[in-house]
């Protein structure tokens, strides 16, 4: 009899074990979610009272207290425009080479992947100090040199510097998600069109590029999306406090959304006057990011579902 | 092979053969060039990583050589007290702008490990027990709503992330502990965990996912409950890929720049105490670097800072997709 006890008892013990366990790895996903809605509650309650259509569209004003941001909009869609043409070509080229070019498990793939994912890890603040050191000092002093005859044009912080600097921070961004789409695309597509007599740069180019053509537009706005809400590597290497001007030339600097609210954040005279405009910044930064998340998803997901039907 | 055997049946059903061999010629170099763009570009990935390496590296190395930079600061300075002005004491403070400049790392290095250790001491329960719950308990509408939700938190800018910190989190914590300091390790360390919770999520998700069900299945006929199976299957499966996501996690704390250098105080503190105001690698690099004159000691110790960052975080995810590679290989039965 007492032997069945302990095992009940034991049982029961079990049981509330597993049921403290449960609710303890519950709770953890409660409080993330809690966390997110905190945070997004907080910015969006702050930020949209002073969110207008003058805000989007007007400059700083009065030690950036009044006005909009206008020129911080602009720049970080510059920005971001110049690192997409950079690195959607690079990104999907370099997809395309380990997936189609090489065999899988080949010793160059391995050490190109490894490199991606040593590549994804560095700092964001590594990358700026790269681009300063490279970017600017290095090429951009050739160029002064070779073409300018010493005349600093290029070898100095600018737009086009930081737009590459960021391309190849989210280079790893792209190369995923465009190999994602690569595999989505069925083995059997490509041998009929190889049986049809295609060369393998047609087969990529009339068939697997435009099968993911939804992966490689993932991976592009995913890019786009942490290329405008990151700080470190441009800080170095072409975003400015403030200009009266927007960007025009390559070689110019620019205003961006994530420095300006840095900027403001630390640097602001008067944090009281600023913060109902700089709560808004966020906000817009936040809708920036989030709509081309929310868009990468919806993509994605869609990928996937083909992949699990392929 | 494939093109070899492509021109073969051209060449046999090709109706007008003058037209076709002239394609076949232009076609040869197109995709000869084509070729050879696509092989350069995945070598750029590599020759990025090598030269990331090279070029910071660069801009350190005058720490070990130049006389001048000596005159300021040497290796091992770097890691020493510094003598400070008028008496004979030495202390390790960092004092970059300064009538006698004072650079030693130690401040910096305690409070990088202070906010990481606070980060992940916040991030890892949260994030582990969150995956669990989705990969083991959670029915498929939760896991529908939380995989969008930690996307959504990783898709944050940390520059955000860092201002909620800031006029928010700093706030809050002030008040309910009563800290001295309104920004400190805490606050940065609880902005930096909302950083860190998608990474570790994600790696220790996968993994627990990876494991196949047969395992799961086993498990419960022999009479064990969903718990037992987490805790004793499962997880002992799963446990290189989960230590990957902390090692990976920790890779990120480390070298995350705008949170930190936003909501910790910026102030070089020799204290391992979390309340306190402190100054990390990262935030010291962003925040003065700006105002450096190329080519002065204290230009090439920031340089130093970064390549120690670069280091430990190279390594840190060299060790993270190594054991991932393996639980995925174990799992598959390709090792034992």
């Amino acid at each position: 009899m007492s032997g069945r006890g302990a095992i009940a008892m034991n049982r029961g013990l079990i049981k509330a074990f597993a049921g403290f366990f449960y609710s303890l790895t519950g709770f953890a996903c409660l409080l993330v979610l809690a966390m997110v809605v905190i945070v997004l509650g907080n910015i969006l309650v702050n930020g949209l009272p002073m969110l207008s259509w003058e805000f989007l569209t007007a400059a700083p004003e009065a030690g950036m207290t009044k006005g909009g941001i206008f020129p911080a909009i602009f720049g970080t869609a510059a920005l971001v425009l110049l690192m997409t043409i950079v690195v959607i070509p690079l990104g999907v080229a370099t997809a395309v080479y380990l997936h189609e070019y090489t065999r899988p498990d080949s010793r160059t793939v391995n050490i190109v992947r490894l490199a991606l994912q040593n590549l994804a890890g560095v700092p964001a603040i590594v990358f700026g100090l790269f681009g300063l050191g490279f970017f600017i000092q290095f090429v951009g002093g050739g160029l002064d040199k070779v073409l300018y005859g010493g005349r600093l044009s290029f070898a100095q912080p600018c737009i086009l510097w930081a737009a590459l600097t960021m391309a190849l921070l989210t280079l790893p961004t792209v190369v995923v998600a465009t190999e994602e789409a690569l595999r989505a695309v069925p083995q059997s597509y490509r041998e009929a069109v190889y049986t049809l007599g295609a060369t393998r740069w047609q087969v990529i180019r009339r068939l697997v590029l435009p099968q993911s053509i939804g992966g490689i537009l993932t991976g592009g706005i995913l890019a786009v999306s942490r290329g405008a809400g990151e700080v470190a590597p441009i800080m170095f290497t072409g975003a400015a406090y403030f200009l009266p001007y927007l960007p025009k030339q390559l070689n110019d600097q620019f205003m961006e959304l994530g420095y300006h609210i840095y900027v403001m954040t630390t640097q602001s005279p008067d944090v009281e006057a600023t913060k109902p405009l700089l709560y808004s910044t966020v906000l817009v930064l936040l809708l920036l990011t989030f709509t081309l998340n929310f868009v990468s998803v919806i993509i994605r997901s869609q990928i996937r579902r083909r992949l699990r039907a392929s | 092979m494939e093109q070899a055997e492509a021109e073969k049946t051209n060449v046999s059903v090709g109706a007008r053969p003058e037209r076709h061999a002239l394609y076949r010629a232009r076609f040869h170099w197109g995709e000869a060039i084509i070729e050879t763009a696509i092989r350069s570009s995945a070598l750029i990935v590599i020759a990025a990583l090598v030269l990331i390496f090279v070029f910071i590296g660069k801009e350190a190395l005058p720490i070990f050589y130049s006389a001048e930079v000596h005159e300021e600061v040497t290796i091992s300075s770097l890691f020493l007290p510094q003598p400070l002005a008028g008496g004979h004491q030495t202390r390790f403070v960092w004092q970059p702008v300064s009538g006698k400049p004072r650079y030693s790392i130690l401040p910096l290095a305690l409070g990088t490990l202070k906010v990481t250790i606070v980060a992940l001491l916040i991030g890892i329960p949260i994030a582990l027990g969150a995956a669990i719950f989705t990969s083991e308990f959670a029915p498929n509408v939760v896991r529908e709503i939380i995989k969008p939700v930690i996307e959504l938190l990783a898709g944050i800018p940390s520059v955000v992330l860092g201002f909620f910190g800031l006029m928010v989190l700093a706030t809050v914590f002030q008040t309910a502990f009563g800290l001295t300091f309104r920004l400190n390790a805490i606050t940065a360390g609880t902005g930096l965990a909302l950083a860190v919770i998608p990474i570790i999520y994600t790696v220790a998700e996968d993994a627990f996912s990876a494991v196949p069900d047969s395992f799961r299945a086993g498990s419960i006929a022999l009479g064990a409950n969903v718990w037992q199976t987490a805790w004793k299957v499962v997880m002992p499966a799963a446990l290189p890929g989960v230590f990957a996501a902390c090692v990976l996690g920790f890779g990120r704390a480390i070298g995350e720049t705008m949170i930190v250098l936003i909501s910790s105080g910026n102030a070089a503190t020799m204290s391992l105490d979390p309340a306190q105001s402190f100054r990390s690698f990262s935030a010291t690099i962003a925040a003065e670097l700006g105002e450096v004159t190329r080519g002065s000691a204290h230009y090439h110790v920031l340089f130093f800072l970064g390549v120690l960052l670069f280091v430990i975080t190279f390594l840190t995810n060299f060790a993270g997709h190594l054991y991932v590679k393996r639980v995925r290989e174990k799992l598959q039965g390709k090792r034992k």
